[in-house]
């Protein structure tokens, strides 16, 4: 990476210089106070940068350089699923028929689209093992709220409004809990036992006649499968409650369990994760919630159905529905490129993904754990968590190993998170990666080992390679500079 | 099976196996019961080569009519602009699109400080203090606007202007019906926010008063008068606005808002029929520490050196948990970054240039209407949308236009009952004197 002062595209900007090219105006002109209101004709111009194209490319391209992606490297970001995004996709998702086409054109003049559409939702009906799915949520946070919406409908359908409770187990996701208070639950947090899996006896002890549902990530943040969940699900729906699937971590399931088969009653899916979305530095994503039969009535509007002379049509005639969580139809681009994705694939290539991507992450697993402790020893799935507390008690901690990680071209692993392991890295190969590159990671971590052992001193420095040096977040947070300013 | 995708070979499957002492790779997957285990095989199509499955999905986008082979008037909060040929080269940047947020910020000072330039070009549109590094879309950002407001007010009730997107307002209303508020809706009188109806619902319960800026009716509304009227009882003042009208239009920063949120789409993103956009949410330093979603702040790293980071990190979802107030945890980072290479590449100058053009010919539009006869109901000041009454269905004539390759505007009626028989036409920059003229005769030979 470049290691050079970055300007901000600010202090490039010069009086007079342009970047854009607008049609010629083939109308009379007007003079803006003639057609606005008294007041309402800006005065002073937003300070936009005053740049060549060149000058925007430049800008740009440094700034990629001081960027890291899975293209760039090896990112075993755990619970992220950071696998290759297929460029196929990306000229999928770009072809002018489905680029550019409005939300709101007669349905007539955009069948393929819905089409297309339509046959996503039936394959994440097979992969999940649901009876329906919707498209609309923006995000996994914006589908977990969606699935919780559609539950408390459900229950308040059913006189039940009183089931005011979300159990969520110590382990989950922070959107868990955050999504059940948007949704206007309480949270109920269930223990974990000593083998990584929700504690049976704990859950027995918190369900009850408030109990709305029980939001479960399977396998779990620790890469476990919850082998009870057959209990757990009678458990919950002895008391009437729900059983939400959390879908963050499906890569690890796909063809060998499903949800809807497990005895979950919806689902959420990060088709930016296990579908390829990609990533694009934060977003965008897309949450699509699968359902079973019962909550189907529920389902946030409009529901996309396929007539009998086979056209596709949006339905807003739903009664029992949430409402709309979303203006228009999802984000349609997302899911053009999972759907690319999944006829890319097939069934048997969709279940090598998840052998891959589970024998990835155990032979990791198992070159490392002679030298990192591993708090939970079995078999995991798509990842596992190591604890850096050996490593905590020589003076380095894990903050200090994925810094260091940084010096070899890595993106560290999660960390510190899960929260109920200690000093917890978060690894996630997926089953895009070589064994080379799989060996060259561990290699690097079981140098940082012993680096810790030896010198620890350049491993509590690191990164020592990168574009900046560790950046003080205390100052970002208690004097904010959120904008740039015009000196 | 062989992929392209799947890098394992048979030896390395076999070593891998070897190193983690067992036999084969079922004996990973035997901790999932029996009785749950998936045996068959997905019932979903084969897989398609890559050569085979580009044609196949070529001739379904061909089933569709897109707004580059037709000239479109259709507009209702997305539109289509002139998008800078550079965006999709900045974008196609795999380092910025095969990205993650970026936690570790010593290898993404480029999306952070790409986010910062954001947040400033939103800022610096709206007049507002502060803008947040994205949202999902306008309609979500409106929403979170009113559950920040409800919240900081202590306040259960949201005014909703009638003239706000339809769309918009179903969004609100679900998010409101999540957190217990209640949505009273302001009614319109000649196409904008009757203020003498505000003025009788605003009381000591209203935590915001909600108004779109253009509004839903392309008309502009009197914002100064209903912010003042909002503070008088102590609510926030929500305004949702189109950035690329804040170009001539005084900010809503200026004109009292508590809060600027809307849709970037205008900046260079593909209508895409309904998303991937790139919701906006700009605010006051006072209400900094409540803003939901990522900010990213400046800072210095142990050199000395510049540097950016994501920060503020204590209102989000993974610190506050069920304590938090907002449950987003993504951004729309690579729509941002698309909207901030547009907004740079129109700067200072072509902002200005480019939204007065949306207003010039769309009142070229108007006086090309009403000289054929037709009705423009709302006379007040426009961006670049007006409602025209028609004679016949607006979907009759949608129809016919298609045959002339024209994608017609809105059918205001399918959502306003009192607006049956009236369309919404966008008229943005790249419509041409010819296109226009030629919607306004088509439209006129099947309205008689």
């Amino acid at each position: 990476m470049h290691n050079e002062n970055q300007s901000l595209i600010f202090e490039l900007s010069k009086e007079g210089r342009i970047g854009y090219s607008l049609p010629e105006l083939d109308v009379p002109d007007f003079d803006l106070a003639d057609l606005l209101p008294e007041g309402f004709v800006r005065e002073e111009a937003a300070e936009l940068p005053e740049v060549s194209e060149l000058d925007i490319m430049r800008h740009y391209t440094a700034l990629s350089r001081r960027n890291h992606g899975v293209d760039s490297g090896f990112y075993p970001l755990g619970s992220c699923t950071m696998k290759y995004n297929p460029k196929i996709n990306e000229n999928v998702a770009r072809l002018s028929g489905f680029a550019n086409i409005h939300p709101l054109q007669d349905e007539s003049t955009v069948q393929g689209a819905m089409e297309l559409l339509y046959n996503l939702q039936s394959s994440l009906v097979e992969i999940t093992g649901m009876d329906e799915v919707t498209l609309q949520p923006a995000a996994g946070a914006h589908g977990e709220w969606t699935a919780l919406m559609m539950i408390r409908a459900f229950h308040e359908a059913n006189g039940e409004g009183h089931r005011n409770k979300v159990i969520v187990p110590d382990s989950a996701h922070g959107t868990n809990p955050a999504s059940a208070t948007v949704a206007g639950f309480e949270t109920i947090t269930v223990k974990s036992n000593e083998d990584g899996l929700v504690d049976l006896e704990d859950l027995r002890r918190v369900v009850g006649e408030d109990t709305a549902a029980l939001m479960l990530t399977n396998p779990n943040t620790l890469g476990l499968f919850e082998e009870n969940i057959i209990e757990m699900a009678d458990i919950i729906h002895s008391v009437g409650g729900k059983v939400y699937y959390d879908g963050a971590n499906l890569n690890a399931v796909m063809s060998k369990a499903r949800p809807g088969d497990m005895g979950f009653d919806c689902v959420h899916l990060n088709l930016h994760k296990t579908f390829t979305g990609p990533h694009g530095g934060g977003g965008p994503g897309s949450g699509p919630v699968g359902v079973k039969a019962d909550l189907i009535p529920f389902l946030p509007k409009p529901v996309l159905v396929k007539k009998e002379d086979g056209t596709f049509h949006f339905d807003y005639n739903r009664p029992q529905s949430i409402g709309r969580v979303k203006p228009y139809y999802g984000n349609f681009g997302i899911n053009v490129r999972a759907y690319t994705y999944i006829r890319s694939m097939g069934p048997d290539g969709l279940k090598a993904v998840t052998e891959n991507a589970v024998l990835n992450a155990n032979y990791m697993m198992r070159r490392l754990e002679p030298y990192f402790d591993l708090p939970y020893n079995r078999h995991c799935k798509h990842e596992f968590v190591l604890s850096g507390r050996r490593q905590k008690k020589l003076g380095v901690r894990t903050l200090d190993i994925a810094k260091r990680l940084l010096d070899f071209g890595y993106h560290p692993p999660t960390i510190y998170f899960p929260l109920n392991v200690e000093e917890g890295m978060m690894i996630e190969p997926t089953e895009t990666e070589s064994k080379e590159t799989l060996d060259a990671f561990c290699d690097a971590m079981i140098q940082i080992a012993k680096e810790t052992e030896e010198n620890p001193s350049i491993v509590q420095e690191a990164p020592h390679t990168t574009v900046v040096s560790r950046l003080d977040e205390t100052r970002a947070a208690r004097t904010p500079v959120l904008r740039y300013q015009k000196a | 099976m062989k992929h392209r995708y799947l890098p394992m070979t048979e030896t390395d499957k076999k070593e891998m196996l070897e190193t983690i002492g067992i036999e084969s790779i079922d004996e990973l997957f035997s901790d999932i019961p029996e009785k749950v285990r998936f045996k068959g095989s997905l019932n979903i199509p084969e897989a398609k080569s890559e050569s085979a499955l580009l044609k196949e999905l070529k001739q379904l986008a061909s089933k569709n009519s897109d707004t580059d082979t037709n000239v479109s008037f259709l507009g209702a909060g997305i539109y289509n602009h002139y998008k800078p040929i550079i965006v999709d080269h900045v974008i196609s940047r795999s380092e910025f699109y095969t990205a993650y947020t970026p936690y570790q910020p010593e290898i993404s000072q480029g999306e952070l400080q790409a986010i910062f330039e954001f947040q400033t070009m939103i800022a610096e549109l709206t007049g507002m203090d502060l803008a947040n590094s994205s949202m999902y879309d306008g309609g979500t950002s409106l929403a979170e606007a009113g559950m920040l407001a409800a919240g900081h007010t202590k306040r259960k009730k949201l005014l909703v202007s009638n003239a706000i997107h339809p769309e918009y307002r179903d969004v609100v209303a679900t998010y409101a019906y999540g957190q217990s508020i209640e949505i009273v809706t302001i009614p319109t009188k000649d196409g904008v926010t009757d203020i003498e109806a505000l003025k009788t619902l605003l009381d000591e319960n209203t935590a915001a008063v909600m108004v779109q800026y253009p509004n839903f009716f392309g008309q502009v509304e009197d914002v100064k008068t209903i912010g003042d009227l909002t503070h008088e009882v102590k609510g926030l003042f929500i305004v949702s606005s189109n950035p690329l009208a804040l170009g001539v239009l005084t900010p809503p920063g200026k004109l009292g808002a508590d809060i600027t949120v809307g849709d970037a789409q205008v900046f260079g993103i593909p209508e895409s029929f309904g998303g991937p956009y790139c919701g906006y949410f700009a605010t006051t330093t006072k209400l900094m520490r409540k803003v939901p979603g990522r900010l990213v702040g400046e800072t210095v790293d142990q050199n000395g050196r510049r540097g950016y980071v994501l920060t503020l990190q204590a209102r989000e979802q993974h610190i506050r948990r069920e304590k938090a107030t907002s449950n987003i945890c993504s951004n729309q980072a690579l729509l941002a970054l698309a909207a901030s290479v547009t907004m740079t590449a129109l700067g200072k100058q072509g902002v200005k240039e480019m939204a007065k053009q949306n207003i010039v010919k769309t009142r070229f539009a108007k006086n090309a209407f009403e000289a054929a006869g037709f009705t423009v109901p709302f006379q007040g000041a426009h961006f670049n949308e007006i409602v025209v009454k028609t004679n016949r269905p607006v979907s009759e004539i949608n129809n016919k236009l298609l045959e002339k390759g024209i994608i017609g505007g809105f059918d205001l009626g399918s959502v306003y009952p009192e607006l049956d028989n009236h369309v919404l036409i966008a008229v943005t920059e790249l419509r041409t004197k010819e296109e226009i003229e030629s919607l306004v005769a088509e439209m006129g030979a099947y309205n008689a």
